[in-house]
């Protein structure tokens, strides 16, 4: 156990990333060739027992791990992880700091319920769902560790890919459909990424997140206005993958069509898109980048307000519940990208309690949403008169909750972290808009769940005999409970949490010790290296150049 | 005329079709315009790296050596591409048999609000 313990000690955020990837290889090798059913349902061989069994442990050791890294992360340390032994900035390295380990914790937090739903029949629908949610997994933590542009681009690749195939699980005309453009969107938003990245490169010389940092600061004419493109193309990719105006499109209908508790892990795929935000644009080229500094805000402050009231607009006028929960998903990844781009690190300290409540409120309502349309006879979800649900009083009361947590209404943590949001403008020239559109975006979620739970609960019609009790086992209601209980226990330990984001908005500004733990090995920062590097040789004690290199130009 | 024009030119040609054929309606003109874009792509990673001629791939004394790493990067991104690339035809594929049309939208465009008609509006 000791050694154990010393094993993960050393090689922490590693494993956080090789858990997953192994689970879910040997889950490819003992293969998925029985119980399929087209119903789904509990039923199954010794083998379908055995895999949710492996895939659920790993799961929860996953989870456990996320946890520990982040007791690791709180005391201010920064873990540099060197894949291959590769000093930074030459090798690619993983970054263990407060921003990776509570992404991670937050993954892992939606998957084990997440893995526990699917578990009730939806996995026995579709060829392989186990492996692919690992794979998923392991791209999802590769993504918040990897201190690497480029390394980025792969983890989004691995997620991507795994994503694709959870979206089409369980098939179906509709998910053939929206799959064809989530796919063929999201590969033209990788060939963006490329360009992006390779720019940046091109001017830069270096793909280390903490050498980037310093390298832009330093930056002047051409190469400037290169790198400040690369960082705008950079921000349509990860606006597509955060839904950003006027990106946003793709979202509902495919997080509709989606297999609920796919769905439901996709609520972390925007927070994906918002981490890479923060990472590139608000460090990178945030504030002290020199001539670089802020250059995503004039576009990112006015695009996120934008995105929030589109998508509660959006969520007032969807008639299917599924597509309303999309909707406000949208809705609250604008109100996050708010705090983010006001560059302050009290904003971004409230966007992120922010992230954690609303990732964690969205992925119950998708699970709530699934209950509800099995108990509504051939009406499922949509936002029309049906049958009254077999159980009224328990999944009435989960829509209350999780409709008040959405909105934001006192005391629940939607409400503490808009509360942050708008305290911690108080001083900015743009404190009127930030505090109308939050406000009336809480407004509106209201009335869009309020509308939605009248038309469901109270608005009821005579018994067709279409009416089952599907989804009331406690196997399947416990997981949207957990969720909820997992929103009650962020306000009640609000105190800590904000104590922690603030601590990480500060780590996140310190980009100097960022980068002089992280190029240590190399000699820290100020060692000279010949980057963007054209040709010509740089010796330490030697500024001019040596040999007899040039760049070939006619 | 230089080499560097030529090669941009060049990309930007690349690039300008694998857009058109990315914005038609059926599928199969959809993922030959992502193919087209991943090789723009590509090249346009090795070229980041500054032309080079007559230059070794790896350090050799101490003579110029070409920037390896768009190299490494670029054989990630081929890698990388040719996968999606083996995805997106299974996809079309399984898409156009199911829907009987190669439409990306999962119908033919006369025939799409009829469709949805019938499905009680679903999407």
């Amino acid at each position: 156990m000791q050694a154990l313990l010393a094993f993960w000690g050393t090689h922490a955020p590693v494993l956080s990333v090789l858990l997953p990837s192994l689970t879910a290889v040997t889950l490819l090798l003992l293969g998925d060739h029985d119980g399929l059913s087209a119903q789904g349902g509990p039923h199954g061989g010794a083998r379908v027992r055995w895999r949710r069994a492996l895939s659920l442990a790993s799961a929860a050791l996953g989870l456990a791990m996320a946890v520990g890294l982040v007791a690791r992360a709180a005391s201010g340390e920064l873990m540099v992880y060197e894949l291959g032994e590769w000093p930074a900035p030459f090798g690619i390295v993983l970054v263990l700091d407060r921003l990776s380990a509570q992404m991670v914790l937050l993954t892992q937090a939606v998957a084990v319920p997440v893995l526990w739903y699917a578990c009730g029949g939806w996995d026995v629908r579709g060829r392989h769902f186990h492996a692919v949610f690992h794979f998923q997994l392991m791209g999802l933590n590769g993504a918040f560790l990897t201190g690497d542009l480029f390394n980025l681009f792969v983890f989004f690749e691995v997620l991507l890919i795994a994503s694709y195939v959870l979206m089409l699980h369980g098939l179906g005309r509709e998910r053939l459909r929206m799959g064809v453009h989530y796919v063929v969107l999201n590969l033209t938003a990788s060939a963006l990424f490329l360009i992006g990245v390779a720019m940046f490169y091109s001017v830069t010389g270096t793909l280390n997140m903490a050498d980037a940092a310093l390298q832009v600061a330093r930056l002047e004419g051409d190469a400037l206005w290169l790198a400040q493109s690369a960082a705008l193309i950079l921000l349509v990719v990860f606006g597509l993958k955060a839904a950003l105006v006027p990106l946003y499109f793709w979202l509902p209908g495919t997080y509709a069509a989606a297999s609920a508790p796919v769905a439901a892990l996709f609520a972390l795929m925007t927070k994906v898109g918002v981490y890479s935000i923060v990472r590139v644009h608000w460090v990178i080229f945030g504030v002290d980048a020199g001539a670089a500094s802020l250059t995503a805000q004039s576009w990112l402050l006015p695009a996120a307000l934008l995105t929030s009231v589109l998508g509660v607009l959006g969520a007032l006028a969807a008639h299917t519940l599924a597509r309303m929960v999309a909707y406000l998903t949208v809705s609250s990844v604008g109100t996050i990208l708010t705090g983010v781009a006001l560059f302050t690190p009290a904003t971004l300290s409230a966007a992120l309690y922010y992230t954690l409540h609303s990732t964690v409120v969205i992925a119950g309502l998708f699970l709530f949403t699934e209950l509800v349309a099995a108990q509504r006879g051939t009406m499922r979800d949509r936002l029309q008169p049906a049958p009254a649900v077999r159980e009224p009083v328990l999944l009435g009361v989960m829509m209350l909750f999780g409709a008040a947590s959405a909105a934001g209404l006192p005391p629940l943590p939607g409400f503490l972290g808009k509360l942050m949001l708008l305290q911690s403008t108080a001083d900015l020239p743009v404190q009127p808009w930030v505090w109308a559109v939050v406000l009336g975006v809480g407004l509106m979620t209201l009335l869009g769940l309020a509308r939605a739970g009248v038309v469901m609960f109270w608005h009821v019609q005579p018994d067709d005999g279409s009416v089952t009790a599907a989804g009331s086992s406690a196997r399947l209601l416990a997981a949207p409970w957990i969720f909820m209980g997992l929103t009650l226990a962020m306000a009640l330990a609000a105190s800590p949490i904000k104590a922690y984001t603030d601590a990480l908005a500060q780590q996140l500004s310190d980009k100097d010790r960022y980068a002089a733990t992280v190029l240590q090995r190399q000699g820290g920062p100020e060692v000279p290296t010949t980057r963007p590097y054209d040709g010509r040789r740089v010796l330490p004690n030697d500024a001019a150049p040596t040999g007899a290199a040039q760049e070939d130009r006619p | 005329m230089s080499v560097e024009f030529l090669v941009a030119t060049g990309i930007g040609m690349v690039t300008a079709c694998g857009v058109y054929l990315l914005l038609r309606g059926r599928t199969f003109p959809v993922v030959l315009g992502l193919s087209l874009l991943g090789y723009a792509v590509n090249v346009f990673i090795f070229v980041m790296g500054r032309l080079w001629t007559d230059a070794h791939p790896i350090l050799i004394g101490n003579e110029p050596v070409a920037d390896p790493l768009p190299q490494a990067l670029v054989l990630t991104a081929i890698v990388i591409g040719f996968a999606t690339t083996g995805f997106v035809v299974e996809l079309a594929l399984r898409s156009a048999h199911e829907a009987r049309s190669d439409h990306v939208d999962g119908a033919e465009p006369g025939r799409h609000s009829a469709a949805a008609g019938r499905d009680g509006g679903v999407g």
